[in-house]
């Protein structure tokens, strides 16, 4: 007997294998077809513009286009000593152009970020270059400025030539790429972001031990006190919860200006004098003790959840055995409860390294973070690329943390209220 | 949490001190919120407690603030209470349609891919705002949508759909399947079935789920930052710039108003999980 005759069929003749692989095939489409619509919309609208970020971050494509015919020309130039009458030749052609287009400003910017000076001398060479006599550009350019009859600007305007580089990724770690292509630190007295990347990390894991510190004894308290009283404590985890971040960050505001109602209470106690008030704003401690408040609930309510289910036999039973509350507690309690303290940790991690409104109105200069000058550069400097190099330097660290997360608590175990 | 009689005596002092830790960090959590609404009563325009309101005396407290709020000339509250509100309701029903349909789809078993899918989808939530709002508006000025109340929206609904999606699946997680086989079996056809037993029974989730969009985008600032122009200001954006260059008792008038929004939210909330709690037979 072949096996084609064993094989059970269902009523339309087919075979009852083919079937249920069919049935579930379709089950499969239609589960997704429900989920293609938002996956879409996110990919479109979430997914890809952070693929456009990183682009945007190595993208280097426009001094490139605004100097086509120099970079052409700079091809078989060795870089040793002063490019030959062609380079400056097509360099004035180009500069023309631009001059037109009125892009001038934008190629000095540009130009500027890769070696400092050039600013002045483009616009000295734009107006000089009016009276320009045809012929022997290499002395008419020369002329205008000593730096353009120096190498090391030359160097500097063929070092923009690739249309891609990983120069912002280097600023973002306060280093850079010298003449000779060496990748070497910047001056000490201008590391500002390597500090901020620091201050960002001890920011970030001190807030989160504050927060498992204070939300630990609450959350056990939630969840061994009888349901009606538990319930209206929950209230004063809940309502901060749900209230305004800016509306939390400005009664801290509040609280810890110099006449404030702390320092008032420092002073009633004696503990400072009413001339020698602290500073508790517009420094680290502001950051501090906003952000621990701030994101307290995120760290109490993942603890709750875990020691909702621990049962109170437990500990009843470690007693009876021979342990002290304090053994009972650390041996049989403690250790149920990691998976919370996990969760809860890195959520609070995650959502304090990538803080911004908090810190930008309670830091000042020493409580800001790495989002800060993201924000800066994206606003104030309009240095696009540098706030993306940036962005996803930031995203890099947090998405490795929410792969962990995802791997110890995962992703659909979050809880919310 | 009366201690039993026979506790000896460091453990019931420890008692005490882990209780007394728990009251300062429940006033630590709470307290802040309420320096607010005396402050927001005050009848001079300095942010601390005037000798009069020390006292209580009826003088030093004032509803001027209330009245700069709404009536004060060149105020710009109004608008942005209206801009807030329309893009609030326009990003919570998109939220909330889009994020329903796709938790329907993650909580089928037959469901390909779900870990790598859940997790692109709730990545708005967990990826820091300020990067959200630099890729964002890179979008939207491209598609020529900042500086429009579309483009906030849209963003909006990047940021709510997340909260949707967990709050409906974690109800769709103790949902009984076999009901909708039974409506099935007598005839009904899906869209049927999902209207009359479906959504019924998982609307305290899917409210739930909308109440935390709303309040995502209600309160966003940062990526409204980003993309909002003149007309598309948000009380976040009013209260951000306020708080940035002078700290008014107005602020703290919107600050009060918005704590008892927060407030009622809270209470829909709680209701609505504990009517799905008894709704999906937990708790009895």
């Amino acid at each position: 007997m072949s096996s084609e005759n064993k094989q059970i069929l269902t009523t339309d003749g087919i075979p009852l294998e083919v079937s249920l692989k069919k049935a579930e095939k379709k089950n499969k489409v239609k589960a997704f077809l429900l989920v293609a619509p938002l996956l879409l919309f996110i990919i479109i609208t979430y997914v890809f513009p952070i693929g456009d970020m990183l682009m945007r971050s190595v993208d280097d494509k426009m001094v490139t286009e605004m100097l086509p015919k120099t970079y052409k020309s700079m091809e078989t130039w060795d870089g040793e000593e002063l490019p030959p009458e062609e380079v400056f030749e097509a360099f004035y052609f180009d500069f023309q152009r631009l001059i037109e287009e009125e892009r001038e400003g934008k190629l000095s910017t540009q130009l500027n970020y890769t070696k400092n000076g050039f600013k002045s001398i483009i616009k000295k060479l734009r107006r000089k270059s009016k009276s320009f006599e045809e012929g022997n550009y290499k002395e008419q350019i020369m002329a205008v400025h000593k730096r353009w009859a120096d190498v090391e600007y030359w160097r500097a305007i063929k070092r923009r030539a690739p249309a891609y580089t990983y120069q912002k990724y280097l600023k973002g770690m306060d280093m850079y790429e010298n003449e000779k292509g060496e990748i070497v630190n910047v001056a000490e007295d201008r590391r500002v972001h390597r500090i901020l990347w620091l201050r960002t990390l001890e920011i970030a894991f001190f807030v989160t031990v504050f927060c498992f510190l204070m939300a630990y004894p609450i959350a056990h308290l939630l969840a061994t006190l009888p349901m009606k009283y538990s319930n209206l404590l929950m209230i004063c985890v809940l309502l901060p919860f749900w209230t305004s971040l800016l509306v939390r960050t400005a009664s801290w505001m509040i609280l810890l200006q110099q006449q404030g109602i702390v320092n008032d209470f420092f002073v009633m106690i004696g503990l400072v004098s009413d001339d020698n008030r602290i500073e508790m704003m517009f420094n680290k401690t502001g950051s501090y003790v906003a952000m621990t408040q701030i994101l307290l609930p995120f760290m109490v309510l993942p603890l709750y959840s875990v020691m909702k289910t621990i049962s109170p036999s437990l500990m009843r039973a470690g007693k009876s055995l021979g342990g002290t509350p304090f053994i009972a507690f650390w041996k049989v309690y403690f250790p149920l409860t990691i998976p919370g303290i996990g969760a809860g940790c890195l959520l609070v991690f995650i959502l304090a390294i990538g803080y911004y409104i908090t810190p930008a109105l309670v830091g000042g200069a020493s409580g800001t973070l790495i989002s800060n000058q993201i924000a800066f550069h994206m606003k104030s400097t309009l240095d696009w690329s540098f706030a993306s190099a940036m962005g996803l330097m930031l995203l890099s660290g947090v998405l490795v943390i929410y792969w962990l997360y995802n791997k110890l608590v995962g992703i659909d175990n979050i809880k919310l209220g | 949490m009366a201690l039993p009689k026979y506790t000896e005596t460091h453990y019931r002092i420890w008692h005490y001190i882990y209780l007394t830790i728990c009251a300062a960090v429940f006033f630590f959590l709470i307290a802040p919120l309420f320096v607010i609404f005396p402050l927001s009563f005050n009848a001079e325009e300095f942010l601390v407690f005037s000798d009069g309101m020390k006292r209580l005396d009826p003088d030093a407290f004032s509803l001027r603030w209330y009245q700069d709020m709404i009536y004060g000339t060149k105020n710009p509250w109004g608008l942005a209470a209206k801009n807030s509100f329309i893009i609030a309701i326009f990003a919570t029903i998109g939220s909330v349609l889009l994020g329903t349909v796709a938790a329907l789809g993650l909580s089928s078993r037959h469901m390909p891919y779900k870990g790598l899918i859940m997790a692109v989808l709730i990545s708005p939530m967990i990826v820091p705002l300020i990067i959200s709002g630099v890729a964002i508006f890179f979008f939207m000025a491209k598609a020529g949508l900042a500086a429009t109340h579309t483009g906030i929206v849209l963003a909006h609904i990047v940021l709510g759909t997340p909260f949707v999606v967990i709050t409906v699946t974690a109800t769709l997680s103790g949902f009984d399947h076999s009901v909708t086989r039974a409506a099935a079996s007598l005839g009904s056809n899906p869209v049927n079935t999902f209207m009359k037993i479906t959504l019924p029974l998982i609307l305290p989730g899917v409210i739930s789920g909308g109440l935390f969009a709303f309040v995502t985008s209600f309160d966003e600032v940062v990526v409204v930052l980003f993309l909002a122009g003149l007309e598309n200001t948000t009380i976040p954006i009013q209260m951000w710039t306020g708080l940035r260059e002078q700290l008014s008792p107005t602020i703290l008038a919107v600050a009060t108003c918005l704590i008892v929004l927060s407030t009622l939210i809270l209470v829909t909330a709680e209701l609505l999980r504990r009517r799905s709690e008894r709704l999906r037979g937990i708790n009895q």
